[in-house]
């Protein structure tokens, strides 16, 4: 198996050499620029417009969102045992049938939108202070809900999204995210249910152990790979279902396990180490989202202008150049994957304390292996996981929303993360079904890159 | 003659402690503990081994707990010495000296409880544990050796599970379920070759990717399906078992091998199988050069990328047929996420295996083993945590890669695509 390519964008390279030639058989770099306008004499407006139906990433990101959306719209429908049968009069009745596809999908995705963003009705009752039809005028927390539902799911997948997002950039390749995140979460769960502090010294040393326990589970990881050569992606996959076993053997002993309860399940945390709640203690969102910023804002920093950041992308891109420039490569690579193993464990301790109070078996979801999409999609730079994290976080508040109110089932959702990042990982194909034309901008990136 | 002196041991000294030798000291420190700690745990009371499935009746045979604990501690131990001091026959006194081990720990688990084992039941557990980490490891191998890393094992058996479920229920005949459960493999085979061939596509991330795919997929489709209408859509029912007389009656291993379904017979004729074909035909030769070097498998005509996409069409064919084990054998509906993970531990059964249908069917028992084990312990009461051995696998294949049990070594051009020219 191969590293991943470090250059984050160049998850598919093409196989068209043609397609890197520019149209003129020059490159860019050295083609006329005419001075007071923009590139090869075109206006801002005009460039704008081309790049906007190009190949660049914003535009291949949209187009792999509007085709998931899409294929999700199909599923619905074979999914939909009414709307199936109506097919089955496709040519006696089409404008029925199409009718009842679209009403399906249309509403299904209307209620994904209202419960993660916003319900326009709600927010027009709150704003004139009216009843709503079930009775109720409803409060500022009610309008602010779905919202703080996305919020909420988005921040343990910046987190994960990180723990990804990091050590490719050094030529890694974490899938380890799900079993460093349950570290991360025995080790906040266990400081958070075991002792008694006050919350100013509860909150941070919960935080501290959850990401000590999720940094060691990533550095076990980077120290095998530069001691040994062991390729991390096996490793990882199998220390996550070591730490999962782990977990459930940890929940069952008597300091942690709940004894009112015969189930797998601990003592819930005490209330000095839960997150406090950022705007209002019925609205969900706690502190989780605002250390998730402020961590994609550190590693955003660490890697352009931090020493220890430059020296991952140096390993990342050849580490035999850095190692020659004296950089020390095995460290550098077991110190990347304790940081992602202390973000992914801060993940798990944000699932612990944030949400669910209590370890279980499934506490920290499938926030490790959604980190990995979250990263994919986010191109692997520090904010490209924060919109991704707020785009999952979106769709999975939305996909609740959804089975609630269209009884759609929430599994949808999976599918079409999977979707968006299969068509993010796949350009060239999103290329061809969208018949996008080759972004200028980015070839004149490329070519001065390159140059 | 003064240039004779010089011997090559001279000019190269070899260092004492060889990956051999460390290995041999470790396997003496296990024996050790063996004969020692288990020895001095274990009461003198006898542990009962059956040759058959039954703990009733047929013929057993004792073994004092402290006897057996300590002959057992002493091969381990001997195993291990040997290998420390001459570093030679690795891989033999390896197997005797941890086999030699987990039976002391056997038996001083069973004789501290009085308990009984019926081997043949274990056996029998031990095979269909495994059933499954042999279709994906084989699935593997396939696909890995022409040089495309398949880390979508666990979606082609979730797809392969669902599609059995789902289409032997509508057909009503399992010769359909199982026909649809290989095409369901080869779907998300077909997706990881389009993308990983065709568009050059990180081999390990749309594998990654793929799982969830495949996960969200069948459990949509199981929401929205098959609960609706469990009758219609999700009643496939059992695989027929079929005992062969005489066969299954040879102890211990009679009955794992010679009574089960259609699956255990295709999962061993499969290894046969895979293995003369890779190693004694055209279409293995070419395979492992396109896994090895395609540019050279290229010069001399053969058709890499063509031969990729047979390959992990078919590795798809293998591992769907066997996801049929989870909706048709240890049950007989599908659930959501049914597969829970046994994919990525076929993964492992083919590193651990050296990416070879022996290696990689041995690995397979081993898992199924430590599974067989750690229920059985269970069913014991021993003060062991299952957990901790469930973990035994995962734990066996950190060491594996990182080179502590044997080197493991993966086809050279692994996950690389190839690009002609």
């Amino acid at each position: 198996m191969t590293s991943p390519d470090n250059e984050p964008e160049a998850m598919a390279s093409s196989p068209d050499k043609s397609l890197s030639q520019p149209e003129s058989g020059r490159p860019y770099y050295m083609q006329e620029i005419k001075p007071g306008k923009h590139r090869a004499g075109k206006t801002f407006w005009q460039t704008l417009r081309e790049e906007f139906y190009a190949d660049n990433s914003f535009t291949v990101t949209l187009a792999a969102i509007v085709l998931a959306l899409f294929l999700g719209g199909v599923l619905m429908i074979i999914g939909d045992a009414n709307v199936r049968a109506q097919w089955g009069y496709f040519f006696y009745q089409p404008l029925t049938t199409l009718e009842a596809s679209w009403d399906l999908v249309s509403q299904a995705y209307t209620d994904m939108f209202k419960g993660s963003i916003v319900d326009p009705e709600v927010l027009r009752y709150w704003y004139w202070n009216l009843p709503m039809p079930s009775g109720n005028i409803p409060t500022w927390q009610t309008a602010l809900r779905p919202l703080s539902e996305t919020l909420t799911n988005a921040a343990p997948l910046v987190f994960t999204g990180l723990a990804v997002a990091i050590p490719f950039r050094a030529g890694l390749f974490n899938i380890g995210g799900q079993g460093q995140a349950i570290m991360g979460a025995i080790g906040g769960g266990t400081v958070g249910l075991a002792l008694s502090l006050p919350a100013a010294l509860h909150i941070p040393l919960a935080i501290l152990a959850g990401a000590l326990l999720g940094g060691f589970w990533g550095y076990v990881v980077g120290l095998l790979k530069a001691k040994t050569g062991a390729h991390e992606v096996i490793v990882t996959i199998m220390l996550n279902y070591i730490a999962l076993y782990f977990l459930i053997w940890y929940i069952r002993q008597s300091f942690a396990d709940e004894p009112t309860r015969s189930d797998l399940i601990s003592k819930p945390a005490k209330e000095t180490a839960l997150f406090p709640k950022i705007f209002d203690d019925s609205l969900r969102v706690n502190l989780g989202i605002v250390l998730a910023i402020l961590a994609a804002a550190g590693v955003a920093w660490m890697l352009k202008r931090g020493t220890f950041g430059f020296e991952l992308r140096a390993v990342g891109y050849n580490p035999n150049a850095a190692s020659t420039a004296g950089i020390k490569v095995g460290a550098t690579l077991a110190l990347t994957m304790a940081l992602a193993g202390a973000l992914a464990g801060l993940g798990g301790t944000t699932m612990v304390l944030g949400t669910a109070q209590n370890l279980t078996g499934e506490v920290v979801g499938q926030i490790g292996f959604n980190g990995i999409l979250v990263a994919l999609l986010g191109r692997v730079k520090p904010w490209g996981v924060v919109g991704a994290a707020l785009l999952f976080g979106a769709l999975q508040a939305g996909g609740a929303a959804m089975q609630t109110f269209s009884g759609i089932s929430n599994e949808l959702v999976t599918v079409i993360q999977a979707m968006i990042v299969i068509f993010v990982a796949a350009p060239l194909l999103v290329k061809a079904i969208f018949r996008l034309r080759r972004s200028p901008v980015a070839a004149a990136q490329a070519a001065l890159a390159k140059g | 003659m003064t240039s004779a002196v010089i011997t090559p041991e001279l000019a190269l000294p070899a260092s004492f402690w060889t990956r051999e030798r460390k290995t041999g000291a470790v396997l003496v420190a296990l024996g050790l503990v063996a004969s020692v700690w288990f020895t001095l745990a274990s009461p003198s009371s006898p542990a009962t081994f059956y040759l058959g499935t039954s703990t009733q009746s047929g013929a057993n045979f004792e073994i004092d707990g402290k006897i057996g604990c300590l002959v057992f501690g002493l091969i381990a131990l001997a195993a291990g010495a040997i290998l420390l001091a001459t570093g030679k026959h690795y891989g033999l006194l390896v197997s005797i000296s941890l086999a030699a081990f987990v039976l002391s720990a056997l038996i001083w688990q069973v004789s501290t409880v009085h308990g009984s084992v019926p081997l043949g039941s274990l056996s029998t557990i031990t095979m269909e544990a495994s059933l499954p980490l042999i279709f994906g490891a084989l699935a593997g191998v396939m696909c890995e050796r022409s040089g495309v890393v398949n880390v979508a094992i666990e979606g082609q058996l979730l797809t392969g599970a669902f599609f059995a479920a789902l289409f032997g229920t509508i057909a009503g005949s399992y010769w359909a379920a199982l026909g649809a459960a290989a095409i369901g493999g080869a779907l998300i085979s077909l997706i990881l070759a389009w993308l990983a061939i065709r568009f050059l596509v990180d081999q390990v991330v749309i594998g990654i990717v793929l799982n969830t795919f495949a996960l969200g997929l069948t459990g949509f489709f199981y929401e929205q399906v098959m609960r609706t209408d469990t009758e219609a859509y999700n009643n496939p029912g059992g695989l027929p078992h079929w005992t062969i007389p005489g066969l299954s009656k040879i102890p211990i291993v009679g009955p794992a091998i010679f009574s089960g379904t259609l699956l255990t017979y295709v999962a061993l004729a499969l290894v046969v199988v895979l293995t003369i074909a890779l190693f004694r035909t055209r279409w293995g030769l070419r395979t492992r050069a396109v896994g090895e070097h395609p540019a050279a498998a290229d010069t001399v005509g053969i058709k890499v990328l063509g031969l990729r996409y047979v390959n992990v069409l078919v590795a798809g064919l293998i591992a769907g047929f066997g996801g049929a084990y989870f909706s048709m054998v240890t049950a007989t509906s599908f659930t959501k996420n049914i597969t829970g993970g046994l994919g990525f531990i076929a993964l492992a059964a083919m590193i651990f295996g050296r990416w070879n249908p022996v290696g990689a069917f041995l690995a397979a028992v081993f898992f199924g083993f430590a599974k067989a084990l750690s229920s059985l312990l269970q069913a014991l009461q021993s003060p062991i945590p299952s957990e901790f051995l469930a973990m035994l696998p995962y734990i066996a294949t950190i060491f594996a890669v990182a080179g502590l049990v044997g080197r493991v070594r993966a086809p050279a051009a692994d996950g690389k695509p190839y690009v002609k020219g």
